[in-house]
């Protein structure tokens, strides 16, 4: 037995979380501190991190690395729940790495996450808060809402502030209160909001936005609005472009609402008039 | 950058600050709430490095709210902002300091009387009859110091703050859509319609 569990008891990722965990020695509490502790992973073994991650990112360096940064996020509450739309292209300067990335992270049914900035540093954090709000649901016996959840996240990167990360999230969600949309970043803030766009192409799409948008919008309308933004933002936008991936966030939780490509877009927009300016 | 104004009067202090969060050059929302209270009698305005000051401010708000539940008595404005001070005196000496500006609106409810602390980044803290951090301290420090008395009633206050204001919005060339003032008296803390 004992073989059996000294097998189990160390994994090869030596979290910190994991050994906390055991059964045995955790009955008498439940121990706060340590459920809630980060995982811990190797940090560069230098004095300034953000230094140590410019030495290898900066353009001068040799061989150095493109990390995956140009986007066009948006996401709005309107009367019939979220519209979340992005584009889907990842580009490391002026390469242009892949045109088919998923940039909604599907956190749970009920939670959404959005990609802007670091493509890694986006898919890690939000796993990692989709498994502490899985935990949360489990412990509670109750969905998390999306204030906690967008909060847990902000927390998390802002004890690895000024490491380096880049992230410009905005977690939304339907939940025991209503719909829900914060806007959370690497740098810690996190801010409720009504209307957000992140990325580099995000001034052309609250351009597009801002101008068409309506609470009343109906559900259609408000997908057309959210499509159509994202597609100007990818047509001005160098760094945005490839698809569109459209979500609808309701009580029911959210539902994808298809893969739209942009080069066709562009030609069915074009064949539509523009109609009066009012 | 955001602006964030103090004016003590005779039995009050009105504080305001505008409500923008900005990002890069894009203005992501209007009506955010840069102010904690810490308890009954004492609020924290805050500005500076963003994330840093809704970390702190929550930090601190979190002890002194502590404070108040494990004695039974709540801390002085003047101990809130000594606490306020002190921490982030420490963490100007740690790998990352709390970049913050602070201002502390407080009313002593032993003594009577209300206060005002001005605490900046480097923690340097000191107690005014009125205060600025930010571009709008330029427009505004003057009108107040050709204004204001120490013994303003809170309808003075409000009109001097309006006053600020009106002077920031005109001739600052970044746009103020909206300010929020919030005032601290004997009664507790509450928002103000400027």
């Amino acid at each position: 037995m004992d073989t059996l569990v000294s097998k189990y008891a160390h994994t090869a990722s030596s979290a910190s979380f994991d050994t906390a965990d055991n059964l045995g020695d955790n009955l008498a509490g439940w121990d706060a501190a340590s459920q809630f502790a980060l995982p811990t992973f190797d940090i560069p073994m230098v004095a300034n991190p953000m230094d140590f991650l410019r030495a290898h990112t900066d353009a001068s360096a040799e061989n150095h690395i493109r990390i995956q940064h140009g986007t066009t996020t948006l996401a709005f509450k309107f009367q019939g729940g979220i519209v979340v739309a992005v584009d889907s292209r990842a580009s490391g300067g002026s390469y242009i790495a892949s045109g088919t990335v998923k940039k909604v992270i599907e956190i749970n049914p009920y939670l959404l996450g959005t990609m802007a900035g670091g493509a890694a540093d986006c898919q890690y954090w939000e796993r990692e808060l989709g498994r502490r709000c899985r935990l949360y649901e489990l412990r509670n016996k109750e969905r998390i809402s999306v204030a906690a959840a967008s909060k847990v996240l902000s927390n998390m990167v802002y004890d690895y502030k000024g490491m380096g990360l880049s992230m410009g999230t905005m977690i939304t969600g339907w939940d025991k209160t209503g719909p829900h949309l914060f806007y959370v970043d690497a740098n810690g803030t996190r801010m409720k909001g009504e209307r957000f766009s992140v990325g580099s192409g995000s001034t052309y799409a609250y351009g597009v936005l801002d101008t068409g948008y309506d609470y009343n919008l109906s559900i259609p309308d408000a997908l057309e609005l959210g499509r159509r933004a994202i597609y100007h933002a990818t047509h001005r936008d160098a760094y945005s472009g490839g698809s569109i991936n459209l979500y609808h966030v309701k009580e029911s939780g959210w539902e994808y609402k298809g893969n739209h490509d942009v080069g066709e877009l562009h030609w069915e927009y074009q064949a539509i008039p523009k109609g009066p300016i009012v | 950058m955001d602006t964030l104004v103090g004016i003590t009067g005779k039995d009050f202090v009105i504080t305001a600050f505008d409500s923008k969060a900005v990002a890069s050059i894009t203005l992501m929302k209007t009506g955010e709430d840069k102010s904690r209270e810490l308890n009954s009698h004492a609020l924290m305005l805050f500005s500076g490095e963003p994330g840093d000051g809704v970390h702190f401010s929550e930090y601190i708000e979190r002890n002194i709210k502590l404070y108040g539940i494990r004695h039974g008595i709540e801390l002085s404005p003047k101990a809130v902002a000594s606490f306020a001070r002190r921490e982030l005196a420490d963490s100007l000496r740690s790998r990352k300091p709390y970049a913050v500006n602070l201002l502390i609106a407080g009313y002593d409810v032993k003594t009577d009387k209300p206060s005002l602390y001005w605490i900046d980044h480097l923690a340097s803290s000191v107690d005014v009859p009125f205060a600025a951090h930010g571009y709008g301290g330029y427009y505004c420090l003057s009108v107040l110091d050709r204004y204001h008395r120490q013994d303003i009633t809170e309808e003075e206050g409000i009109k001097l703050m309006q006053k600020c204001i009106q002077e920031i919005r005109s001739r600052m060339i970044m746009s103020m859509p909206d300010f929020i003032a919030k005032i601290v008296n004997k009664d507790g803390i509450r928002l103000v319609q400027l």
